[in-house]
Order: structure tokens, then C-alpha cells, then sequence
């Protein structure tokens, strides 16, 4: 009963700040509000016993991507005026399709055809191993080892093309050309010049 | 007791918004990327609650792959998004049209 109070209250929380995630006039208020959608689904995960993903998902999208997500709507110098033209023009479509999709999945999901009927299977062995986390990599570092590593190679092409794209240089700044230094020469370094020998003249 | 179906309305719920949020945000891109991550959270919602209510793990083996797939996909468009400002000074959807597209 109260997990059922708890479940309700967080799905209140969760919808209305995904509604003002796509309504806020200001971007910002739109991120802080997606900020919210995740912290409550991470509470929810945490109620499905999710305990892993929800911890990670605070981590990762509260603490990375939305930090991300700020930092560059705070940079950007948006005229908010033009960006909310058509807002009135596309509300009733937006909201017809919005209430039409969630028409048809209810007709899928609501009328308990895919109800697996009851309370959760209890998984074989999680009887014996109540760790969430022990679970998840134990299956994640032997099934899934491969897909693993490649969910770090994208990690890693994901910073790499962050970088370049983002990267650039100045024209005024000076820096180190390491293949140059290592190329020169004494003739373009070192200048010998011929003079006369002087000697101080008797008075 | 809490059933299959709660989960499955709240994320069809979240998922809609998150398709009506790309609607009538059409000109904004940063919101637009917004709207793309609450679809992914809704689907992250899908995979999380049959896990839970079939006693498989491997579900959410398949939202932590998600998860780092959309990091890496909102980095990059984050990214993408910096570089047009600097070259166009506008996010604004609707200008980009130097593709003719």
C-alpha cells in the first residue's frame, strides 16, 4: 500500500516536470525541470529495484549530462522571442498526437493483456543474492563482456569528436610546434659574422 | 502491490510528452534534445520494469547500454550544437538551411 502511495507521488512529480521540461519559456527552467524528471525516475528505479541504474542515473544525467546540458544554454546567447514563435501554432498537433499515441498504448497496455499476472517473479538465485549490483556484473562482465568494451569505445569516440569539433584555434595565440623544434638546424638558428679586427688607435 | 501496467502507463505518459515536446518545440534545438532524452527515459522505463517483474537481470544490462549511448549522443550534439552557434549565431531550426534541404 504505501510502496503504491510512494509509486503515485513520484509518477505526479515525474510527469509534471516532464511537462515543464516542454513548456518553460526559458531554457534554463527547462533543463532544472528535466533535472527533476531524473532525480524522481531515479527514485522510481529504486522502487522497481533498479538499484544500480538508479544511482548511476543520478550520477551520469544529474551530475554529467544536464551539468552538460547547462553549461551550454548558459553559453549560448538565444534570442528567446524567436525561439517561441509557433509555440501556439503547433500546440493543438503537438497535444493531438501526444493524446493519440497515448491512446493506442493504453489500448495496448491498460486493458491488462500484457499483465504477467501478480506480484514479480523472483529470479533464479535472487533468493541467494539479494546485491543488485553483484547481479548486474555478474552478467554484465561474462555475457555481456563484448558489448561492454564497446559501449567504452563509444564513450571514447564521443569525447574525441566533443573535442574536435569544439576545439579550434586562435590566430594571436602561440604554441609549443614540437616537429619544428625538432627539425631546425644550426644555419637557421645561429648567424656568424665577418668583421674587421679593430684595435684601439694611439692618440 | 504495484502491477506491470502502473509502470507501463506512467512510461506511454512519458514517452507522449516527450514526442508532443519535439512538436511544439520545433524551433529550439537544446529543448529538442531535452525532448529526445525523456523518450529515452521512457523507454529506460520499459526495460527497467519488465526486469523487474520478470526476475531478469539482463534488462537492465540493456539500460545501462542505453544510458551510455544517449551520454554519448547528447555530448556530441551538445557539440554539434556549440559549433553551429558560433558559425550561424542561431539555434534556431528553422535557419538552417544552407543544405537546402
Amino acid at each position: 500500500m504505501i510502496e503504491k502511495v510512494i509509486f503515485y507521488v513520484f509518477a505526479a512529480i515525474l510527469l509534471l516536470a516532464a511537462t515543464l521540461v516542454i513548456t518553460s519559456r526559458n531554457p534554463v527552467h527547462s533543463a532544472l525541470a528535466l533535472v527533476l524528471a531524473f532525480f524522481t525516475s531515479a527514485a522510481l528505479w529504486l522502487l522497481a529495484e533498479a538499484e544500480f541504474l538508479g544511482i548511476a542515473l543520478i550520477l551520469v544525467y544529474v551530475g554529467a549530462v544536464m551539468v552538460l546540458f547547462l553549461f551550454v544554454v548558459m553559453m549560448l546567447d538565444i534570442n528567446l522571442s524567436v525561439m517561441r514563435e509557433g509555440f501556439a501554432r503547433y500546440l493543438p498537433i503537438g497535444a493531438l498526437v501526444g493524446v493519440v499515441m497515448v491512446l493506442e498504448m493504453l489500448l495496448v497496455i491498460g486493458a491488462g493483456v500484457v499483465d504477467i499476472g501478480g506480484p514479480p517473479v523472483e529470479a533464479a538465485g535472487a533468493a541467494a543474492e539479494p546485491n543488485n549490483i553483484r547481479m548486474l556484473g555478474s552478467v554484465l562482465y561474462t555475457v555481456y563482456v563484448y558489448p561492454f568494451e564497446l559501449a567504452a569505445i563509444v564513450l571514447l569516440l564521443a569525447i574525441i569528436a566533443a573535442i574536435m569539433l569544439t576545439h579550434r584555434r586562435r590566430a594571436g595565440t602561440k604554441h609549443q610546434d614540437i616537429s619544428v623544434q625538432v627539425r631546425t638546424r644550426k644555419a637557421d638558428r645561429l648567424r656568424v659574422v665577418q668583421m674587421p679586427s679593430e684595435r684601439e688607435t694611439d692618440s | 502491490m504495484l502491477a506491470l501496467s502502473d509502470y507501463l502507463v506512467l512510461s506511454a505518459l512519458l514517452f507522449s510528452i516527450g514526442m508532443a515536446g519535439i512538436f511544439l518545440n520545433r524551433k529550439n534545438a537544446i529543448v529538442l534534445l531535452m525532448s529526445i532524452e525523456l523518450i529515452l527515459l521512457a523507454v529506460n522505463f520499459n526495460f527497467i520494469a519488465f526486469s523487474h517483474f520478470l526476475g531478469d537481470i539482463h534488462g537492465q544490462v540493456f539500460v545501462f547500454f542505453i544510458l551510455t549511448v544517449a551520454a554519448a549522443e547528447s555530448a556530441i550534439g551538445l557539440a554539434i550544437l556549440v559549433v553551429l552557434f558560433r558559425n550561424r549565431n542561431t539555434i534556431n531550426v528553422g535557419d538552417l538551411d544552407s543544405m537546402r534541404g
